[in-house]
């Protein structure tokens, strides 16, 4: 178990979101959409020029930035 | 009793909200300004049980922050015009995340009914849901619906009227989600004070205005400061007091806390039974299989390409046959009324103002359709997100975001658009930069009103291939509207990037009723511009190309010169020419052409002397360096009250500087035998016409969605870069000879 940034996570890796350090704007953006801790979340791939990332997250798809995933850290087996 | 029942429609995007609003108005919807984003308020009626219930469907949103205007609009509608029923409609296939909005809903105490929809998806899923423990755990009724077909659409219906019925009595169940010890205390001191000072409480319930002060809701603490400075400021202090406590315990903010248990509540209710998982979730679903080949780093772009060509290709092909014959039938009309009318100034209205310039808008109409049905495939079915999603990083890079994509395709990245939803579509866009950016860049799209003018002259000088051309000039709108954009990011606009969290919804089969409702407004708005704006607009510009007329003097002078050409001609062939007979002798045609080269002289005299003929001469020694004569300076001018009137003023310029032209010859080909036009001169008009100012009513509502200092900056902005794009076409154009 350790625990990384999303954005390093690799394609079809899956985890558990440990912390959500953004505040503000994107905060708030980003836990509306269920990224809080405990969820897990999958990555199911990459925009064709490497970013954004997509995310499979409680049984939906959602999209954000690499430097956005900066402020997640996941929790990976 | 009152008979009426108000209900708010509300929910997640992509829940399936447009689609139950459709399915329960039908065609007895009022669309409130402009389609393609539904920040306006939609409207819509139904009969059920002898009571009228008026149903609103409020923008789709994930949260009730004051995060986008969007939201905003959502909950200034919930908290002040206080609907009957709030009817929140919850995506089954992801109940967790939609429950997060209805947790919401909950804390302002709103009489809400939940219809879960889509619960055959679910099912598909393997997801199973106990309605009735759900429903028993949230304290409200749960109807489980199917949008798409309307199942479950009169239980739905039955429990609104009873819950409107007694929402007077029952007050709605009070919230019970707790936040944790330090976020619960303060709100109870918040609570306190809200409710001995009465503060705000006609606007929002004291428990919620608590919640949103501890979230650091701008809009509240600014209607607070508003009302009381005294009491907000005392509010503030205890929120700034849990803040710094829970910033240095937990190390966020007690805003982060508030959503943490909000989930935390969702997942009590949902672990309590309510969702039994039949089969594995992670199975890969049919969408994100297709999205492994559309969103593939090789095929993605690739197929978007295809995609988007393809919209064009069927929609100019398919098109060809229909315009041919409302063309046919305009041109069949003309003749009716040339042929039937007395001569003299009404019938030159008649034919030049109205049948003219009403016809050459109209035939576009199928078109259009075809073009507005083709986007509605898109965004219905779910790719217009992953066009977002692939493209935000070439956004990101001119200071927009992915989201732009939207605005610029409505207003016309994909021709056809209008700007003037687009510009309105701008208002899902969160950063006021990335906004006024795209809100400035958006009307530099290929709309359809310049398609007409831009399928002209395409089809005049490129008729060779037309559809690969069509397909150059909408790229080159994309890259002129994205370096504008980038130009204004780092000048008058500079800032940081906003955020780019987004959801790709799964891909979903269109319904045809949605596809038709969608193109019906759309094209009805466009047929609604061109029989009153454009019309009245004809008219004008038709008065304004015929009066004051020519001079008496130079009149005698035209009469002069045909007595001499007459004078010359031998009594048998000037009877010949007299009797109108249909067959002439040669000498006869040829005294005949010389006389028509006097007739169109005068034509072109008369509209050069007229109002409009005189503003074009003025303009000429200016636009001759980007090769437009004064007739393109008229038509010009006539474009900025609405695009597609180029193409009548042009058609009225013409039909009235030559006379007697065969009736059948189409504008196109009268352009392209005039010697005053060629090639490049056709790519010079076709870039001022696509980046000069925006149209009457798109400045409108540029000025609505920002201020008139802004409407009146992309007008002038507009007409300098896009005349100095032209000039360059022009010039560079001519000197190397490719006309």
């Amino acid at each position: 178990m350790t625990t990384i940034p999303l954005r390093q996570m690799q394609k079809g890796q899956s985890g558990s979101i440990k912390a959500v350090k953004a505040t503000g704007e994107l905060g708030r953006r980003i836990r509306e959409m269920g990224l809080v801790p405990g969820t897990q979340v999958t990555i199911c791939g990459k925009a064709p020029l490497r970013d954004p990332v997509a995310l499979r997250v409680l049984n939906t798809t959602l999209t954000l930035r690499n430097s956005e995933a900066d402020h997640i850290q996941v929790e990976v087996q | 009793m009152n008979t009426q029942i108000t209900m708010a429609l509300a929910g997640n995007p992509n829940a399936g909200k447009t689609t139950l609003f459709n399915t329960l108005t039908g065609a007895r919807q009022h669309v409130g300004n402009y389609p393609g984003i539904t920040v306006d308020h939609k409207e819509g009626r139904t009969r059920f049980n002898s009571r009228e219930i008026i149903i609103t469907d409020l923008p789709g949103t994930y949260s009730m922050t004051a995060y986008s205007a969007e939201e905003l609009v959502a909950r200034d509608y919930l908290v002040k015009q206080k609907p009957d029923v709030v009817v929140n409609i919850v995506d089954a296939s992801n109940l967790e995340r939609n429950l997060y909005l209805t947790c919401q809903f909950l804390e302002l105490g709103v009489p809400l009914v939940i219809a879960l929809n889509m619960m055959d998806v679910a099912q598909d899923r393997g997801i199973d849901i106990k309605v009735d423990k759900l429903s028993q755990l949230l304290g409200v009724p749960v109807v489980p619906i199917i949008a798409r077909s309307g199942k479950g659409k009169d239980e739905l219906l039955e429990t609104v009227i009873a819950v409107a019925e007694n929402s007077g009595q029952s007050q709605a169940t009070s919230c019970t989600i707790t936040y944790g010890e330090d976020i619960d205390q303060s709100r109870q001191e918040l609570v306190e004070i809200i409710e001995n000072n009465k503060f705000l409480t006609n606007t929002y319930p004291a428990g919620y205005a608590a919640i949103k002060y501890l979230e650091n809701d701008d809009q509240i603490l600014e209607v607070g400061r508003a009302a009381h400075t005294q009491i907000a400021a005392q509010l503030e202090a205890i929120v700034e007091k849990v803040s710094k406590h829970t910033l240095k315990t937990l190390e966020v903010y007690p805003e982060a806390i508030i959503a943490d248990h909000r989930y935390g509540y969702i997942k009590s209710i949902v672990r309590q039974g309510v969702i039994t998982q039949k089969f594995d979730s992670d199975r890969l679903y049919l969408s994100d299989k297709i999205d492994k080949v559309l969103t593939n780093r090789l095929i993605g772009p690739l197929a978007m390409l295809g995609v988007i060509f393809g919209l064009y290709h069927i929609t100019f092909s398919w098109s060809e046959i229909p315009v041919g014959w409302l063309e046919n039938g305009f041109a069949w009309l003309g003749d009716l009324v040339e042929k039937h009318m007395a001569d003299g100034l009404l019938k030159s209205m008649v034919i030049s103002g109205v049948i003219d310039g009403v016809g050459g808008v109209l035939g576009f109409v199928p078109l259009i359709m075809l073009m507005f049905f083709g986007i509605a495939v898109l965004e219905d079915s779910g790719y217009l997100a992953r066009i977002a999603y692939m493209m935000d990083r070439i956004f990101r890079i001119f200071g927009l975001h992915g989201s732009s994509v939207m605005p610029f395709i409505v207003s016309g990245g994909i021709a056809g658009g209008c700007a003037v939803p687009g510009v309105m579509a701008t208002r899902t866009l969160r950063s006021p930069k990335e906004r006024m950016a795209t809100l400035l860049t958006a009307p530099f799209m290929n709309c359809g009103a310049k398609i007409p003018v831009l399928a002209l002259l395409i089809g005049a000088f490129f008729s060779e291939n037309e559809a690969m051309y069509m397909f150059i000039f909408t790229l080159l709108a994309w890259v002129v509207a994205l370096l504008a954009a980038k130009l204004l990011r780092s000048t008058v606009l500079r800032g940081e990037p906003t955020p780019f969290v987004m959801e790709l919804p799964p891909y979903r089969f269109p319904t045809l009723r949605g596809l038709l409702i969608h193109t019906w407004e759309r094209t009805w708005q466009y047929i609604k511009k061109a029989g009153t704006v454009i019309l009245g607009i004809s008219i004008l510009l038709w008065a304004l190309m015929t009066f004051p007329g020519v001079p008496d003097q130079e009149t005698a002078g035209f009469e002069v010169k045909r007595q001499a050409i007459m004078n010359t001609a031998t009594p048998e062939v000037a009877a010949e020419i007299e009797s109108d007979a249909p067959e002439l002798s040669e000498n006869a045609l040829a005294l005949k052409s010389e006389l028509l080269s006097i007739d169109n002289a005068e034509s072109e005299a008369a509209l050069r002397h007229s109002f409009a003929g005189r503003i074009g001469t003025t303009l000429e020694p200016i636009s001759e360096a980007a090769g437009f004569d004064w007739r393109t300076n008229i038509a010009l001018v006539g474009g900025f009250a609405a695009k597609e009137v180029i193409v009548s003023t042009l058609g009225t310029a013409y039909s009235m500087g030559e006379v007697d032209v065969e009736e059948s010859r189409s504008l196109g080909q009268r352009l392209q035998n005039d010697p005053g036009w060629n090639k490049v001169s056709a790519v010079a008009a076709l870039v001022f016409i696509m980046f000069y100012a925006p149209c009457f009513v798109t400045v409108v509502c540029i000025a609505r969605e920002s201020n008139w200092k802004w409407a009146a900056f992309s007008m002038g902005f507009n007409t300098v870069f896009a005349f100095s794009l032209a000039t360059i076409v022009y010039q560079l154009g001519t000197f190397l000879n490719l006309g």
